[in-house]
């Protein structure tokens, strides 16, 4: 098939542009360790509150201004719903939902992933800025959906 | 001249009927959206017995799924019929069971979701449960688009048979794959499904909630590129002859076509970027393949801007824009197309940026993504519909558009586009600022966060009420060239290619390489998750029902 010469210069930068695009991804991923919560665990969905660290949901300090939360989500609140840590805090959020699939996002901030019942998801947040953020429910999950939230409030 | 136009009528009843109900389901989905802008914008509540939810599951059913489909099937059956002549017996007898199929299947959907007894959106993610006939429902509109793919490749076989060493006219190539891309994206859909129904019923205890999810968005992006693909057969092959041009390149087309085709299954895997279960190496290599979608777009505005230059130029146009200016901007059957092609810029930008992972995580379930699809369907799959309704429906009832039509339609045009850039611009924003897709109005008890996004969501709620007045209009605009304007002959536009073009080699026409190409790269980008979703599976879990 004969093509344009223009045509040969336009694909030739439109795919750079998508190749760039994707060395860029790549590089934040898997260098700069920035790739999207995708945490491989199951559990079993009708037995959350018997399985640890499920059982016990709260904010755990790890180390020097790391911390855990372990959270459940339910048709249609978090637990703990009332998180405070410290400025500069770095907390991995620990999840698995009771019922149906939830998701997870605290806006101004990247965190933001899907809570699948059977499924514990991981993701890591530090939190730089001493604020209220809010956490909200962002994935249909029933009538009440629209009140599911939480608070994390960050102390100077 | 009563009689021509009874013949008219009787001749074209099959794509006619299919208009006329895809208009019924935008005048409905569109009132429901308006339902919906005005809550989110916080100007009502809706009560109790018709919420939110209901209004947004049946909104997105009737839009994405029932308006598109008919529309689809109405425009694909006259074009084939145009091109490759009349219909065979067993032809339209698999085309009208394929509307009765999309009737009954519709009923039960609709019926269930009005019922209260299905509010699960479109999307209907396990384990939310909704009554098992909403699913039957679904199995009878998935066996409605298998029919009507069933026939046109039927009538393409057939031609290929009385035309032998012929390549398939344009337009039918479009055709072919278009329903190619469609069954093999509603497979996967359609083993969800009939896992869900025994679980619905109570016959199974427990669902795999990834894997049916999984399943699911294997079938909702190819279902939007696939009206994608109808589009783009509308401006490769309809817009040459509409502002005087000829196609730029017949193999170019079939070859964007073929690709699309091969490449679009494993795109719906960038909805679960974000999802639990999947390493972040198998998400990695999934931004390859969404990202190669984008390849054939490329092709595609380059065939657009040569076609466009090119006629320009022979109207006359100098310089190096000039050809731009000469085009027919006051056709109402061109500015729609020209406006539908430009937002596809827009959209198709922000497409490729929202499916690189990290710029995923941002966006993800906000209202960003909404705003994305009503750039994408609602403006460059929509706008192209309504600029085939100026002449194809006239062609089809043996009418002729009238001046006053064609006025209301350029106000119709411009009523949309401003609707459109208003509420999706919006939308994108607020998303950004992390307001969420699918819910409610709500201040989240006053959180500042929350009610910095009113201003954008008043703005959704202003663009969403001037979509409403354009649903109207095209609604009244359809009706009349339908049943109401003088009578006469309108051509069908389909256009040909340039004097000068190279001879389209035979390889395109081979279409049981490119299933088995398709096969191929579907198997890529899915047999490992799959496998894994179903060998390292979680205890299953049990249905919910939450609203």
């Amino acid at each position: 098939m004969k093509m344009h010469r223009f045509e040969e210069i336009w694909l030739i930068f439109g795919v750079a542009v998508l190749v760039i695009s994707m060395a860029i991804t790549g590089y934040q991923a898997f260098a700069q360790g920035m790739g999207p919560p995708s945490h491989k665990e199951t559990i079993d969905p009708t037995q959350v509150e018997n399985t640890a660290p499920f059982d016990n949901p709260g904010v755990y300090q790890t180390g020097e201004n790391e911390y855990e939360v372990v959270m459940t989500l339910q048709a249609f609140s978090f637990e703990p719903s009332e998180i405070t840590v410290p400025k500069g805090a770095e907390v991995t959020f620990i999840m698995t939902s009771k019922d149906v699939i939830h998701g997870v996002n605290a806006p101004h901030t990247n965190l933001n992933t899907m809570v699948v019942p059977g499924q514990v998801q991981r993701i890591t947040q530090t939190f730089n800025e001493s604020e209220e953020f809010l956490l909200i429910c962002n994935e249909y999950c029933g009538t009440g959906h629209q009140m599911m939230s939480a608070t994390i409030t960050v102390e100077e | 001249m009563a009689n021509t136009m009874q013949s008219h009528m009787k001749k074209n009843t099959l794509p006619l009927v299919h208009f006329f109900l895809a208009f019924i389901m935008l005048l409905i989905g569109g009132t429901l959206g308006l339902l919906q802008g005005l809550n989110r914008g916080g100007v009502f509540e809706l009560p109790a017995s018709f919420n939110y939810y209901e209004v947004l599951t049946l909104h997105g059913i009737l839009l994405i799924l029932a308006f598109t489909t008919l529309f689809t099937n109405g425009y694909m059956y006259a074009a084939v019929r145009h091109t490759l002549g009349e219909l065979s017996k067993t032809v339209k007898i698999l085309a009208w069971s394929s509307l009765a199929s999309f009737l009954i299947g519709s009923v039960l959907v609709v019926w269930m979701v009005l019922a209260g007894e299905a509010t699960v959106m479109y999307t209907f993610y396990p384990p939310m449960q909704a009554s098992p006939w909403f699913y039957i429902g679904l199995v009878f509109v998935v066996l409605c688009i298998w029919l009507a793919g069933l026939g046109i490749f039927i009538s393409a076989f057939q031609w290929k048979r009385r035309n032998r060493g012929q390549h398939l006219p344009i337009l039918a190539f479009f055709a072919v794959g278009i329903y190619t891309l469609v069954i093999f994206g509603s497979i996967g859909v359609t083993v969800e499904v009939l896992m869900l129904i025994p679980w619905a019923f109570g016959w199974t205890e427990t669902i795999n909630v990834m894997l049916s999810r999984t399943l699911f968005w294997s079938f909702g992006h190819t279902l939007v590129n696939v009206w994608y693909l109808v589009a783009i057969s509308v401006w490769y092959t309809i817009l040459p002859k509409i502002i005087g041009g000829r196609i730029f390149s017949d193999t170019l087309a079939r070859l964007v076509v073929i690709l699309i085709v091969i490449l679009n299954v494993p795109g719906g895997f960038h909805h679960q970027i974000v999802d639990p279960a999947f390493s972040e190496g198998l998400k990695f290599m999934h931004v390859f393949m969404s990202l190669s979608i984008a390849f054939p777009s490329l092709m595609t505005a380059f065939a657009m801007f040569a076609v466009l230059e090119r006629t320009g130029r022979k109207r006359g146009g100098r310089g190096l824009l000039g050809w731009l200016w000469v085009l027919p901007w006051g056709d109402v059957r061109f500015l729609t197309i020209m406006i539908a092609m430009i937002s596809f810029i827009i959209g198709g930008a922000g497409g490729i940026a929202q499916t690189n992972n990290q710029l995923n995580q941002v966006v993800h379930n906000s209202l960003w993504v909404v705003g994305h699809f009503h750039i994408t369907v609602g403006v460059t799959v929509v706008m192209t519909f309504f600029g085939l309704v100026y002449w194809l429906i006239p062609h089809l009832s043996g009418r002729v558009m009238t001046p006053f039509i064609h006025h209301l339609g350029m106000f119709q045009t411009a009523v949309w586009t401003i609707g459109m850039a208003l509420m999706a611009l919006s939308m994108h924003a607020a998303g950004l600022f992390g307001a969420p897709r699918r819910t409610s109005y709500t201040t989240y008890g006053d959180s500042a966060t929350a009610l910095g996004w009113e201003p954008y969501l008043s703005f959704l709620a202003t663009g969403g009420t001037l979509l409403f007045f354009g649903v109207i209009l095209i609604v009244y605009i359809v009706a009349h060239l339908m049943f109401f304007a003088p009578k006469g002959d309108t051509p069908f536009m389909d256009s040909r290619v340039e004097d000068n073009a190279h001879p389209t080699p035979k390889w395109t026409e081979n279409w049981g390489l490119w299933v088995i190409v398709a096969i191929l790269i579907i198997s890529m980008g899915y047999v490992v998750p799959l496998v894994d979703l179903i060998e390292n599976a979680p205890p299953g879990s049990p249905p919910h029902r939450t609203w």
